[in-house]
């Protein structure tokens, strides 16, 4: 007799799936231990899906349902630093609401692994995408990944837990999915086997830092000035580590399921010509992006796109080298950093500083749009381009930051 | 062109309110000749634990540019003055945040002073600190351990008593002329003028050659670096421990290599081991795990690990079988144990002359005992 769940998993093959059903799915195949659950839409999608797989018969986990996003956050950690395998999530305020255990999450070198569904930020209440949510752990050594479809969010699931569950990294890794765009539409999903998923993800091992009776340990005590920068330092080392763990995971990925892109970390469109205008973005933007870009490469214009898959560890060397031939670089950006240099995103001041060092920089101009969920249609694109032809045109750029699809 | 710099080493929470007072006068006294000062507590020792040694500095600077340029440093590197306001803190000073032992001297300049409040003879606490490589000067103000603390302050005029002081061993940083301006600012009376003067015209110092005093090397250890600190924020736990010394019977917990908690201990437990009935009450009281159980299943007080509660006293069952002693009786922190069994007659009777005097209120227990304290102001009062 098999089990439902060896029975669910046994062969290789096609669902009609969401984003957030691939990630649900991702934790059945990677036998997660400990899920927590509080709801709030897009992420809320997630839990429903996990509570039906477990309902089912399908997955056996401790699947707790919280009292707040905070205690959510806080259970995993612990679990985490016992060696249990985790998952969680959250959208908009709900994530900030659960700051304080995240913020510890990363320090104490948990490898959770989270969804944020992205939202607006309350106020107004809003349930569109927006990326503030997940961005404002930037700096606090988590791993943030854009997931762009169903089968990236499913795969990367898979990964996230093989990269963060490294010794050499043993740090958290969210993973973005843009509210509505992938967390509520469906597309065709190839669901591995469970014996794939076995052979690419090992347990979860947290060796001499598990908190266990038989390895007695302080965690996270109080500590004084001068302990605390080497600490900070030991976290920035360990992501400095990340990218050749997130290299090596990904190419074995490739090699066991046999789907992939070349680079782990951007994804690039149109880009083998050295195009003169090159688009960034992250996330499913990358879908009305790249369907403007076809329309203007049989018009005979040079443009292509780079999507930004990691922007924590951020590729700064691949990134330089996608668009430091191009002529100049627009930057969409679906988020706001309110008084931030030129008034602009975060992605663009980021992409900024990373193309700073080279010697022939490209103009580089910000497009914030579909904020709140709005469209961005393939004309927003269209324009972004034509406004960005303008600095090179003219040698200046005219307005840094750009708002597009904005009623005035 | 010169600065100035003050520290008061204090009994935390319990003197916390006195050395506040001091530092803040020696900054009010300084601008009343056009200088420019701060004052501040060690951010590390806050917040600030029942009697574990802390610090609060002044530093006084001709102009506010020679000000900034002292103050780039988070605790002062050197200072012209260090007060002790508990002179059992001569012994040394750990904080609460693992620092290791620090000599009570530890940042007295060459030349500089160390002004202690003190019932004991000066040579007596020479004995006690840690020698220098440098000369320096040493000045006592007759006081018990002042009780001036956050929450119960008693005014025992020892803030100014010390100000006083301060103004005659350090006449660089301000006259007694500013030091009473200051106190009269503040709304404090004239019986406090008149005790700041009567200090000011009694203290003497007695310079301190370089290799005098106490010759023990200072518990310390190397704080560990990124490479060498474990990942995740995690502290690995001791041992659970074994027979007593090493032995296959009792039991003696391993203790912490990096905080050892003495120096908060201004009155240390003796014990009676012929009148103990091993009823255990000391050994499972104590909040620091402190007593070893001896193969005979006597309870010996670690006094490296003791930080002088007298839960111990205040638990045992028979009459002076656990009884705190003052600190300031003591040079080491030896085992009573090994001590009793090498000469038990010797032992008794070291010990019963210590529970004598100890009741002749030598001292207060570490700020705790009632009514002591009224007791001995009077008997001070009258010196």
């Amino acid at each position: 007799m098999t089990t439902v769940e060896e029975q669910l998993f046994m062969t290789e093959k096609e669902e009609l799936i969401s984003g957030s059903e691939a990630v649900a799915i991702a934790c059945a195949l990677a036998d997660v231990d400990v899920i927590t659950a509080y709801p709030i839409r897009p992420y809320d999608t997630v839990m429903q899906y996990v509570s039906q797989l477990k309902a089912n018969g399908a997955f056996d986990c401790d699947f707790i349902v919280a009292e707040s996003e905070h205690s959510q956050f806080e259970i995993v950690k612990h679990a985490s630093s016992v060696g249990a395998r985790t998952f969680c999530g959250s959208s908009g305020v709900g994530w900030f609401y659960a700051f304080e255990a995240i913020a510890v999450t990363a320090g104490l070198r948990l490898p959770v692994v989270a969804m944020v569904g992205n939202r607006a930020l309350d106020d107004p209440g809003a349930f569109g995408v927006e990326h503030n949510d997940a961005l404002a752990v930037r700096d606090l050594g988590w791993m943030l990944y854009w997931v762009a479809t169903a089968q990236e969010a499913l795969d990367m699931a898979l990964m996230a837990w093989r990269i963060a569950e490294d010794p050499r990294a043993f740090l958290p890794m969210a993973l973005s999915c843009d509210g509505s765009f992938l967390t509520h539409s469906q597309a065709i999903v190839n669901v591995p086997t469970q014996d794939q998923v076995n052979r690419f993800l090992p347990g979860y091992d947290r060796g001499k830092l598990q908190l266990h009776p038989d390895n007695p340990i302080t965690v996270a005590p109080q500590v004084n000035e001068d302990w605390l920068m080497e600490i900070r330092r030991q976290s920035n080392e360990a992501m400095t580590r990340t990218p050749a763990v997130i290299k090596e995971v990904y190419e074995e990925f490739k090699q066991v399921f046999g789907r992939g892109d070349p680079s782990p970390f951007i994804e690039e469109y149109m880009m083998d010509d050295d195009p003169d205008i090159v688009l960034m973005g992250m996330g499913t933007l990358a879908l009305p992006v790249r369907v403007a870009i076809r329309r203007m490469r049989e018009q005979g214009k040079k443009v292509g796109f780079v999507r930004l898959k990691f922007f924590r560890p951020f590729a700064t060397e691949e990134v330089q080298e996608a668009l430091g031939s191009s002529k100049a670089v627009a930057v969409v950006d679906r988020d706001y950093s309110f008084g931030s240099p030129s008034f602009g995103g975060v992605l663009f001041n980021e992409v900024r500083a990373a193309l700073y060092p080279l010697e022939k920089r490209p103009h580089v101009v910000n497009f914030i749009a579909g904020l709140g969920g709005r469209e961005v249609r393939v004309r927003d694109v269209e324009d972004m381009v034509e406004i960005t032809q303008k600095a090179i045109d003219t040698g200046k750029i005219e307005q840094e930051c750009n708002w597009i699809g904005v009623r005035e | 062109m010169s600065t100035v710099a003050v520290e008061v080493v204090y009994r935390g929470i319990f003197q916390k309110t006195l050395a506040r007072n001091i530092v803040r006068s020696i900054v009010f006294a300084a601008r009343k000749e056009g200088k420019y000062g701060t004052a501040f507590g060690r951010y590390g020792d806050s917040p600030e634990r029942n009697g574990i040694p802390a610090k609060q500095f002044a530093i006084v600077a001709d102009d506010p540019e020679e000000l900034e340029e002292n103050l780039a440093v988070y605790e002062a590197q050197e200072v012209d003055v260090t007060i002790n306001v508990d002179d059992t803190m001569c012994k040394g000073i750990e904080s609460w945040a693992w620092y290791g032992l620090q000599p009570i001297n530890a940042l007295t300049k060459p030349g500089g002073t160390l002004i202690v409040t003190s019932r004991q003879e000066v040579d007596a606490l020479i004995e006690d600190i840690h020698q220098k490589d440098q000369p320096y000067n040493i000045s006592t103000i007759t006081s018990i351990p002042s009780f001036s603390g956050l929450w119960v302050y008693k005014d025992d005029h020892t803030d100014v008593r010390i100000l006083g002081a301060l103004a005659k061993v350090c006449p660089q940083l301000v006259s007694l002329e500013s030091m009473v301006e200051a106190i009269q600012d503040q709304g404090w009376d004239n019986l406090k003028v008149r005790s700041a003067e009567r200090t000011y015209e009694r203290t003497t110092m007695r310079p301190v050659e370089p290799g005098e005093g106490n010759q023990e090397e200072p518990f310390s250890f190397d704080l560990p670096g990124w490479t060498t600190m474990e990942e995740g924020i995690v502290i690995r736990g001791i041992e659970q421990g074994g027979g007593f010394r090493g032995g296959n019977e009792g039991y003696q917990p391993v203790r912490s290599s990096v905080f050892k908690k003495y120096s908060t201990r201004s009155m240390r437990p003796i014990v009676n081991f012929d009148t103990c009935i091993k009823c255990t009450l000391c050994w499972l009281q104590c909040p620091d795990t402190c007593f070893d159980v001896t193969p005979d299943g006597l309870y010996d007080a670690n006094l490296e690990s003791c930080c002088g509660c007298g839960v111990c006293e205040a638990v045992c069952p028979v009459a002076d079988c656990v009884t705190m002693i003052n600190e300031a009786e003591f040079n080491d922190n030896d085992s009573q144990y090994e001590m009793w069994q090498k000469d038990k007659d010797g032992y008794t009777q070291w010990m019963t002359s210590l529970i004598e005097k100890q009741k002749q209120v030598d001292r207060t227990h570490g700020f705790h005992h009632v009514g002591g304290y009224a007791e001995e102001i009077a008997e001070v009062a009258e010196d």
